[in-house]
């Protein structure tokens, strides 16, 4: 939008200037000791940014492998471990910490009109251990790795590889800690700090759907931290838990595994669901549709999503009986995603559409996730899931949900909230042709995996040389990835760029709903000077437009 | 069985095409009909409660078509018909070891005849790897302490991948092989030509039986009823009373871990006094025990299928792979 025009400049001026949270205190220990959310937001913003770079150069070593049929660029055990260090990067240091941490710790206290969080210090030590996890994990990265895949599968994991799991899975274990504070932290802030007038039913959907996530964090994440110290105890102590050789049952494994890592998958995309409501709602200059049903089915995706483990193993040799119930319940997750997507386009009926770069990673998003979330139909499908589950199938689903849903949504997040983040705005035009480039060398990437998946092509194969009709898909996936990579690198280019010579930014440059642009951009560490006294619905969009209305309500 | 499969994977290519396009078509369609024009405010909707539910109860419906088509297809995947040839499958990283019922072994390779239904019983020797062939779109995860149970019909001669898909370390793209599938007189050609992979061996029973009088099971299992284990003559696919009230089918997994862990299910009327086998009998004469114990059961004219090898498919359809 073209807010930002040259009129409003002088004011601009003075808000770069006054005091805000950025230039209150200077030097590094003003920073590793603050316990301001946005600074610690920032901590996060940069420390994933590393995490996510990281992996994606484990990525491209892949794709490049890939690009030939033999084994050459590197030998299969490394292979085996790009793989796994790609997947345990991606999720547990990028993904699963990705929007909670960074936008959610900068916005949710801002939106509901807080100060800051409940417990700033907890805030604060939730990024130390991941710090500490990250630390440890890129130790364990450098001495050896690991090369179980992601998934640490028994009794692989626990008695036939010599590579550093316990390393790796207590890296895995500390970061946890870090997902659990922050889910805590959120649910009781959002329960006892909103500003008065700050009903559940007025809270923006970003809110509803970062109360979910924090849920699964909470509830999901031990279960994880105790398989792995299992795992620990099996492989250190020879407790059999899951090695038959002891006496174990590697469905169990399994079971438990998936019992978080399948929420796991929620964690990282109902926070993006909730950008995408706040960003369409905004450039749609509308209140979104069906509110209260989008805020309820990212409550059932949180609740139904514990319920569908086992569709992981539908070949794992569960019972037909149990894959049949499993299979139900994945449907039964589906419709209420589906219902989210509905609402979405709804929004657009009627409304005041803009152009700009968040809108167009929102489209982005809803072409990505559509496409994701359908072909997750395919997989719940008992049948289709026994020839495709373990192919590249499953990996370009995932990738469409969790690259194509969650890393859309992160950065149209990223651009829409720049401005506060940051008081500067970003280049609009090299935005608008990065948010293309990652739209279409995504699509390159992994549609043709659909492909291969269902040629039968297996996941996590280092060599394919006596199957070289796989190979021509390959090469498309991995031109695909360098067309990524750019669509990647350009934002941390041009939001670098920015921040010391983007224009300022005015406090709402979008003019957008929502209390965090009442504040400065940007804000003061404390958000507001008095707390806001809220009178009107989540999206008033029809009163920011309303022609007698001069100008946004700034509270400072 | 590849085109059960396919037929559902082209239902759903039409489902969710259709859904794309209704969903892409209508966002584009309203991005720009209603694009921002100055002066032009957009119009406040609430939403509507029975668009709600129209657009959760419609694809509810389509989901629940599509669930039963996949649970039939997957039922059919999971039920091996009762008179199938069987082959013994061992995988260890990184090969597969195949072994025919009349004792023919293979390596990464296994050769069977057109228009026969094929089960294999497939136990690992060490981590999970999972037994697929695309081209007759079968998995099944192959599992280390328990039997799993697959099984195809190959309807046209020539040659498959055979892959493992489940991650299993260092050469597990290299766990590969093929299926060979012939017409009926060129496979009994291969059958007697001894040109196996894996060299040959007497019917797999006959080596079990041998096995059972080697490891003296023979001194307590005795074909009548004065042995102190129970008389195993018509044991196999046959319900059995256990010690606590339970009965269960005596399939592959039964006689696998009665050998292993005779403690875990104690037959009704019998005492706990037998010793485990567990680390004293390799995974090929566990397979071969097994074999002879089917062979127990078999009618007189049975002949090299083993008409009793799945009790009925109502009952337990999967036999091989619950959990226990």
């Amino acid at each position: 939008m073209s807010m930002a025009t040259p009129t409003i400049q002088p004011v601009v001026r003075e808000n770069y200037e006054r005091e805000n949270y950025l230039n209150k205190h200077y030097g590094v220990g003003s920073w590793l000791l603050t316990t301001d959310h946005k600074r610690i937001a920032l901590l996060y913003l940069v420390s994933i940014t590393f995490f996510f770079f990281i992996g994606g150069f484990f990525a491209l070593l892949i794709r490049l492998e890939l690009l030939t049929p033999a084994s050459d660029l590197v030998q299969a055990d490394t292979y085996n471990k790009l793989f796994t260090m790609h997947g345990m990067v991606m999720i547990f240091f990028f993904l699963v910490p990705s929007i909670p941490a960074v936008l959610g710790n900068f916005l949710v206290p801002m939106m509901i009109g807080a100060k800051d969080l409940a417990f700033p210090r907890i805030n604060l030590l939730s990024w130390y251990l991941y710090i500490i996890g990250g630390v440890m994990m890129l130790h364990c990265m450098l001495t050896g790795g690991v090369d179980t895949g992601w998934t640490f599968y028994a009794p692989f994991s626990t008695a036939f590889t010599n590579t550093k799991i316990i390393e790796a899975g207590l890296a895995i274990f500390v970061a946890g800690f870090s997902s659990i504070l922050t889910g805590l932290n959120f649910v009781v802030t959002i329960h006892r700090m909103r500003a008065p007038g700050m009903t559940w039913s007025r809270l923006p959907l970003f809110i509803w759907a970062h109360y979910a996530t924090s849920i699964i964090q909470i509830l999901g994440t031990p279960v994880i931290a105790i398989t792995i110290v299992l795992v620990a105890a099996e492989r250190a102590l020879h407790l059999g838990i899951f090695d038959p050789k002891l006496g174990g049952d590697p469905l169990l494994f399994q079971h438990l595994f998936w019992f978080y890592s399948h929420p796991a998958v929620y964690i990282m995309i109902l926070p993006s669901m909730g950008i995408i409501s706040e960003i369409i709602a905004c450039y749609s200059r509308k209140r979104i549709f069906g509110y209260s049903f989008v805020a309820f089915s990212s409550i059932a995706i949180a609740v139904f999503g514990f319920l569908v483990w086992a569709h992981h193993m539908f070949v794992a040799g569960i019972s037909v009986y149990a894959a049949l119930l499993f299979s139900l319940l994945s449907y039964a997750v589906a419709v209420p995603s589906a219902v989210k997507v509905f609402n979405w386009t709804a929004t657009l009926y009627k409304g005041s559409i803009h152009y700009d770069a968040p809108m167009l990673y929102a489209f982005g998003f809803l072409g990505l996730f559509t496409i994701g979330g359908l072909t997750g139909l395919f997989l719940a499908a008992l049948g289709i899931d026994v020839h495709v589950t373990d192919t590249y199938f499953v990996v370009a689903h995932f990738h469409y949900i969790m690259v194509g849903g969650a890393v859309m949504g992160y950065l149209g997040g990223m651009h829409f909230w720049w401005p506060k983040i940051s008081g500067r705005l970003y280049p609009e035009g090299w935005a608008k042709l990065a948010a293309l480039i990652v739209f279409i060398g995504f699509n390159l990437t992994f549609f043709p995996q659909f492909l291969l998946g269902y040629m039968g092509m297996p996941r996590r194969y280092a060599d394919y040389s006596h199957m070289p009709e796989f190979q021509i898909l390959n090469v498309f996936s991995t031109a695909g990835a360098t067309i990524l990579g750019v669509g990647y690198l350009l934002p941390m280019i041009y939001f670098l760029w920015s921040m010391r010579y983007g224009k300022p930014a005015p406090d709402n440059p979008w003019n957008a709903a929502g209390l965090e642009w009442m504040t400065p951009s940007p804000p003061t560490t404390f958000n507001f000077e008095q707390e806001p006294v809220v009178t009107w619905e989540a999206y008033n969009y029809d009163e920011l437009d309303a022609p007698h209305k001069q100008e946004v309500p700034v509270v400072r | 069985m590849a085109g059960n499969v396919d037929a559902l994977y082209i239902f759903l290519i039409i489902v969710s095409g259709l859904m794309t396009l209704l969903i892409f078509t209508a966002v584009v369609y309203f991005a720009a009909r209603y694009r921002h024009r100055r002066g032009v405010l957009a119009e406040q909707i609430e939403g509507s409660t029975p668009l709600e539910l129209t657009w959760s109860i419609i694809p509810l419906g389509v989901f629940m078509v599509i669930f039963i088509w996949g649970a039939v297809v997957y039922f059919k995947e999971r039920t091996p018909p009762r008179d199938s040839t069987e082959i013994y499958v061992v995988a260890k990283q990184w090969m597969w070891k195949l072994e025919h019922a009349e004792g023919q072994r293979e390596i990464n390779e296994l050769h069977v005849p057109v228009d026969r239904d094929v089960k294999m019983i497939m136990t690992s020797q060490d981590v999970i790897h999972s037994f697929y062939i695309p081209a007759f779109r079968i998995k099944q995860d192959v599992v280390p302490g328990r039997y799993t149970v697959a099984w195809f019909r190959a309807t046209k001669p020539g040659t498959y991948h055979l892959f493992c898909a489940e991650y299993c370390g260092t050469q597990h793209s290299g766990m590969i092989g093929s299926i060979v599938v012939m017409p009926p007189a060129q496979y009994e050609a291969w059958m007697t030509g001894g040109t196996m992979t894996g060299g040959t061996s007497g019917p797999l029973s006959v080596t079990g039986e041998k096995v059972f009088a080697e490891l003296g099971c023979v001194t307590c299992h005795r074909s009548d009823a004065q042995g102190r284990g129970p008389n195993l003559q018509g044991l196999f696919g046959a319900p059995v009373k256990l010690e606590d009230g339970r009965t269960v089918i005596a399939d592959e997994n039964y006689v696998r871990e009665s050998i292993l862990d005779p403690g875990a299910k104690i037959v009704a009327g019998f005492k706990p006094v037998m010793p485990t086998f567990q680390g004293l009998v390799s995974e090929e004469q566990l397979n071969a025990l097994v074999a002879y114990v089917k062979s127990l059961s078999k009618s007189a004219s049975a002949g090299a299928s083993s008409a009793a090898a799945t009790p009925p498919s109502t009952n337990a359809p999967t036999q091989g792979s619950q959990v226990q």
